[in-house]
């Protein structure tokens, strides 16, 4: 019985690995997971949801944010629609199984790129490029005399549970030698009543997150970021590494939009230097990027105009820090380390050839 | 009757001390009611509740499709008014009951007070407001109607009368989710009561059934199906939901292959099934062991064949003394769909939560609460009501004292 | 005449054994159809199976907890301690709900009518409303919006502040209380949470305990010349105690599995703990096991305590 079960699942496995491995030979990709979503006509998405400048449902049921964008945009460059997302609000402590269990295609939720969450010994994630650089930071309310990290010896720290943030409160603690409480709760915005009714003498959480968050507090002048960064937190999409195609498809329209930025090309633009493109064969980078020339598409899996796609869709990176956190938003985040490289920042498209 | 006085007299001042007592309840008493009067009226602030009375019903149900759940309650409310009516209005046992006893009077004076004076109070628009009154309108023309004509009805009719329900319900199903030539309404976009009552629905439906068939494999003689009925039974009775919630999510895509498993809303609404049924079962095998053993030996040595026997004879029994048990397993479950907002899913208190979280209605939490603990309340309420109702009237020996369904001991987390 | 030949499905020795045989067919193949699954999907994942993880270090801290604790020591020290905080509470919990709901249901048996009204409501309003909903009431709009510092609630003995609850002599030193006993009010909401709720069931355990002594009972002892308190004391309770003891268990295993909604009100059980080590780690499998393995052998032992204590108060008879 066993025997046959496993011959029944062994066949067809052999032969997929067959086919894919006759298919790789014009250069086409089988990818399960691409598949899967073209076969849908839907990718399902893992966001945070409650996150404002990130991930943010609208009055009308709509969602926005920078975290949405990212998804839309590979949305629009695997089946030609940034709608045809469907978006999963995932909590911290579930996003990685949803994600391993293939409940979500891509989980583009504010994910810290660390080693333990890549590693295939760790939770096995493939990780995009960072969209977003952050570092974490401390809010405490600046009635509260909490000017430093330190002045928050043996008191209750607000902070949300599952997540890197938790793990290096813990270690800067430990390394000035500060004996704090951690109060931890499973949402975001469990973490953050709890923090304005006063239990907690500070909030611990990425900097940004802070910042957007406090601009939806009463007073938002009545807290302060205080200057004590805790950690690196390269915020990053992630996929698993059960399907390298899939992870490489999701990185390269990543790198798009921020080479998209580079190249000077805009949401308004994009027509015309497709155009352009098409009209002047002596632009051979702006060829190739465009899928106007060369069958990069095809080497992801994706159709061969997929940065046009995406950048139709949602804008280049720059368009879209600016909308969702940047000085087009409530936010209004400081670029940063998020300019591009050429700018001093670390926004860094490897070459598209 | 006794004067107002000398019973006061009696019931609260009987001895020194029973006064004192009294007085010091009285005071207490008044001291919370004009503290939370106070708050009502002058701290709490109903915008909350009156800006997100959409989401609180039906989460993001798309806008342009809600009619379709507009139509679903006024099917409802018709099909509730129909059974009721009937209920009043046909003989039962020989004998004819009163259409409008009393306790009905009383009860459609509340329904048409209360369709009156909420929508207004919650601040609905006109429209809407409007609806609702129709709606009860409805309820209660069908109710009279029905009431007036059931004892015309040929009974032939009559028989297939209680059928309606499992088609309002699978209809309910299409309009809700779409199919037919309907559009598509994914479980993603559920919400609010709408997605509690689907999900309670849903796992009393059917787990029903699987906590009898349970309940018979634990008392059968066959060791096999004893044993795996206790082990499955034992073994969801020992955890709580929340860690088997928690198991549906995060171990369910492991356990099937890629892609095949369920929405996590229907996953939820399998977890809690599976887990109803085992207490269920526990009620159900109560209810048999009421039944003495010489019913299944008469009922066989009339030569009826066992499965025969047990359907009509045995489980008639059985269920009759479960009832009260079982639609007590049913109003925890109805409770504990609340845990579902623990796994992300935007039920009531899941909805709650995240409107709560809108900047503009921080620290409202005290109004979100109360409203959600009212709501609750009567729906439980409700339900025990309910099949106090069927209990008495299942009753063959009609006893006046019949105990009420109260929510199962065992209210699980 | 010939021999009635039974067909085999009518055959009454064959049949049990051929649905056995069916049902347990059925069985071995889902069962072996999930494992399968498992074990591919973990594989793929590079989860398989493994314990050794419990021994690294587990990198977070704990609010509270009985057992010292800190980030440096291994991910089963943290789940004894989130386990020794379950085990806190339910205990308390236990005590608390029994106390309570005896009160609530001699109450309802009260010779005054406001008291036993009181009562009534009491239970009817508490079990119909959602323990998480209870819980969350508790702890956002009680136990938080409490007063901080010098403006702190002061009862005689205990005063009720925002960063806790402080037992024995409460004193207030630069702005900050101190005293021998100091509760959180995570875990005082949760407690409250727990003893209201579980206690409106017990209440009702109680009352059907008391009520299935005859009432000829209390009649006798009264002109035997008892006052009322002793005749409960001394004559109905020990008997209503055999109906109440084996009807308790059952309640007092749901509030020890009720106590897992802790995560609600932001105290570290074991639930809490094993969500934060899940996420840390992604062994799903092993966490999941871990907790339903506990929750089960506390079961048994609420069990195991009630089963001695039943026969401690059953009849004997010699």
């Amino acid at each position: 019985m066993a025997l046959l079960r496993r011959l029944a699942f062994a066949v067809p496995l052999l032969a997929s690995m067959a086919l894919a491995g006759c298919a790789s030979n014009d250069g086409a990709v089988q990818s399960q997971k691409l598949g899967a979503i073209k076969a849908r006509d839907k990718l399902i998405c893992g966001v945070e949801g409650k996150l404002p400048g990130f991930s943010f449902v609208n009055p009308d049921g709509s969602y926005t944010g920078l975290d949405v964008d990212v998804c839309k945009a590979v949305a629009a460059a695997v089946l030609g629609d940034p709608a045809k997302v469907e978006y999963r609000d995932l909590n911290s402590s579930e996003r990685f199984a949803a994600l391993a269990s293939g409940e979500v295609d891509l989980l583009s939720r504010n994910t810290t790129f660390t080693l333990s969450r890549d590693a295939a010994g760790g939770n096995g994630l493939s990780f995009a490029p960072p969209v977003f650089y952050d570092g974490q930071g401390v809010m405490a309310p600046t009635a509260s005399g909490v000017k430093r990290l330190a002045d928050l010896a043996g008191k209750p720290i607000c902070v949300e549970t599952g997540t890197t943030t938790e793990l290096n409160l813990a270690d800067r603690m430990r390394e000035i030698k500060a004996a704090y409480t951690p109060l931890k709760f499973q949402t975001s915005d469990q973490t953050y009543a709890a923090y304005l009714q006063g239990r907690c003498a500070a909030v611990t959480s990425d900097r940004s997150q802070l910042a957007a968050k406090r601009t939806s507090f009463p007073d938002p002048a009545a807290h302060a970021l205080l200057p004590d960064v805790l950690s690196k937190e390269p915020l990053a999409p992630a996929t698993t590494n059960a399907d390298p195609a899939w992870a490489d498809a999701v990185r390269w329209v990543v790198f798009a939009l921020m080479q998209a930025e580079e190249s000077g090309i805009s949401q308004a633009s994009v027509d015309a230097r497709v155009a352009q493109a098409k009209a002047d064969t002596n632009q051979a980078d702006l060829r190739r990027f465009l899928g106007v020339e060369g069958d990069f598409g095809k080497h992801l899996g994706l159709p061969p105009d997929f940065v046009v796609r995406a950048v139709k869709a949602v804008g280049n990176y720059g368009e879209i820090f600016e909308r969702n956190v940047g000085a087009g938003s409530q936010l209004k985040l400081e670029r940063g380390l998020n300019r591009q490289w050429k700018d001093g920042g670390l926004i860094y498209s490897p070459p598209f050839r | 009757m006794e004067p107002l006085i000398r019973r006061l007299r009696r019931e609260l001042f009987a001895t020194p001390l029973d006064g004192l007592v009294s007085i010091a309840l009285i005071a207490l008493l008044l001291a919370a009611a004009t503290a939370f009067v106070r708050w009502a009226l002058l701290q709490a602030e109903w915008a909350v509740i009156q800006a997100n009375s959409t989401l609180f019903a039906v989460g993001r149900y798309p806008q342009e499709q809600q009619w379709r759940l507009w139509l679903l309650t006024a099917l409802l409310a018709a099909a509730t008014g129909l059974s009721w009516g009937l209920l009043r209005g046909l003989p039962h046992r020989g004998r004819l009951g009163r259409p409008w006893p009393p306790n009905d009077r009383l009860a459609a004076l509340v329904l048409a007070g209360l369709a009156l004076a909420v929508p207004p109070a919650l601040g609905l628009q006109p429209a809407i407001q409007q609806r609702w009154w129709l709606i009860t309108a409805l309820l209660l023309g069908v109710r009279w109607a029905a009431g007036r004509w059931a004892p015309a009805l040929p009974p032939a009719l009559r028989r297939w009368i209680p059928l309606l329900w499992p088609v309002l319900y699978l209809l309910g199903m299409v309009l809700i989710s779409g199919g037919l030539g309907l559009i598509q309404v994914p479980p993603s976009e559920w919400g609010g009561l709408l997605l509690t009552l689907m999900q309670a629905s849903f796992a009393i439906l059917l787990c029903f059934p699987l906590g009898i068939l349970l309940a018979l494999g634990r008392r059968s003689e066959l060791p096999l199906l004893r044993w795996g009925s206790v082990v499955y039974i034992e073994f969801i009775r020992g955890a709580p939901l929340i860690t088997l919630l928690f198991l549906g999510q995060n171990l369910l895509g492991f356990l099937l292959p890629g892609g095949m498993a369920p929405d996590r809303v229907w996953r939820a609404a399998w977890v809690l099934t599976l887990f109803a049924a085992a207490y269920v079962a526990e009620a159900v095998r109560a209810g048999l062991a009421a039944v003495p053993a010489g019913q299944l030996e008469a009922a066989r040595s009339l030569g009826l064949p066992f499965p025969q026997a047990l359907i009509h004879v045995v489980l008639p029994q059985a269920l009759r003394v479960a009832l009260p048990a079982t639609v007590g397993q049913f109003i925890s479950l109805l409770q504990d769909t609340t845990l579902l907002s623990l796994i992300g899913l935007l039920e009531l208190l899941g909805t709650a939560r995240a409107v709560m979280a809108n900047p503009a209605f921080l620290g409202r939490n005290a109004e979100v609460y109360l409203v959600l603990a009212v709501l609750f309340w009567c729906c439980c309420a409700a339900l025990g009501l309910g099949s106090r109702a069927l209990e008495t009237r299942l009753n063959p020996y009609t006893s006046t004292n019949a105990t009420t369904a109260t929510p199962a001991a065992p209210a699980q987390a | 005449m010939p021999a009635v030949v039974t067909p085999w499905w009518r055959n009454r020795r064959l049949i049990p054994w051929l649905v056995q045989g069916g049902v347990g067919l059925a069985l071995l193949v889902l069962i072996a159809f999930l494992l399968g699954n498992l074990v591919r999907n973990l594989a793929a994942a590079g989860l398989l199976l493994s314990w050794g993880w419990l021994d690294n270090p587990a990198g977070f801290d704990l609010s509270e907890t009985l057992l010292p604790f800190d980030a440096g020591l291994p991910y089963w020290r943290a789940l004894l301690a989130g386990l020794v905080n379950t085990l806190r509470v339910v205990l308390a919990g236990l005590v608390g709900a029994t106390v309570l709901g005896t009160l609530v249901g001699v109450a309802s048996f009260s010779g005054n009518g406001l008291l036993r009204r009181l009562a009534r409501i009491y239970v009817e309003l508490i079990r119909n409303i959602p323990l998480l909903l209870q819980l969350l009431f508790w702890y956002f709009v009680v136990f938080l919006a409490l007063p901080g510092g010098a403006e702190a609630i002061q009862l005689p003995g205990v005063v009720l502040a925002k960063s806790g609850l402080y037992l024995g002599r409460p004193e207030l030193v630069n702005g900050v209380w101190q005293a021998p006993l100091r509760l959180t009010v995570e875990f005082s909401a949760l407690l409250t949470g727990l003893v209201v709720y579980t206690a409106a069931f017990i209440a009702e355990v109680v009352r059907g305990g008391v009520a299935s002594v005859p009432s000829g009972q209390w009649e006798a002892s009264r002109s035997l010349g008892f006052t009322p308190a002793m005749t409960l004391r001394r004559i109905v309770l020990p008997q209503a105690l055999r109906v109440i003891v084996p009807a308790l268990n059952s309640q007092y295993i749901s509030l020890a599995k009720n106590s897992s909604l802790a995560v609600a009100c932001g105290f570290t059980d074991l639930y809490s703990v094993a969500e934060t080590t899940l996420n840390q780690t992604g062994r799903a499998v092993e966490v999941i096991l871990i907790l339903l393995g506990s929750y089960l052998l506390l079961d048994l032992l609420i069990s195991a305590l009630m089963n001695g204590l039943n026969g401690l108060v059953q009849l004997k008879e010699r």
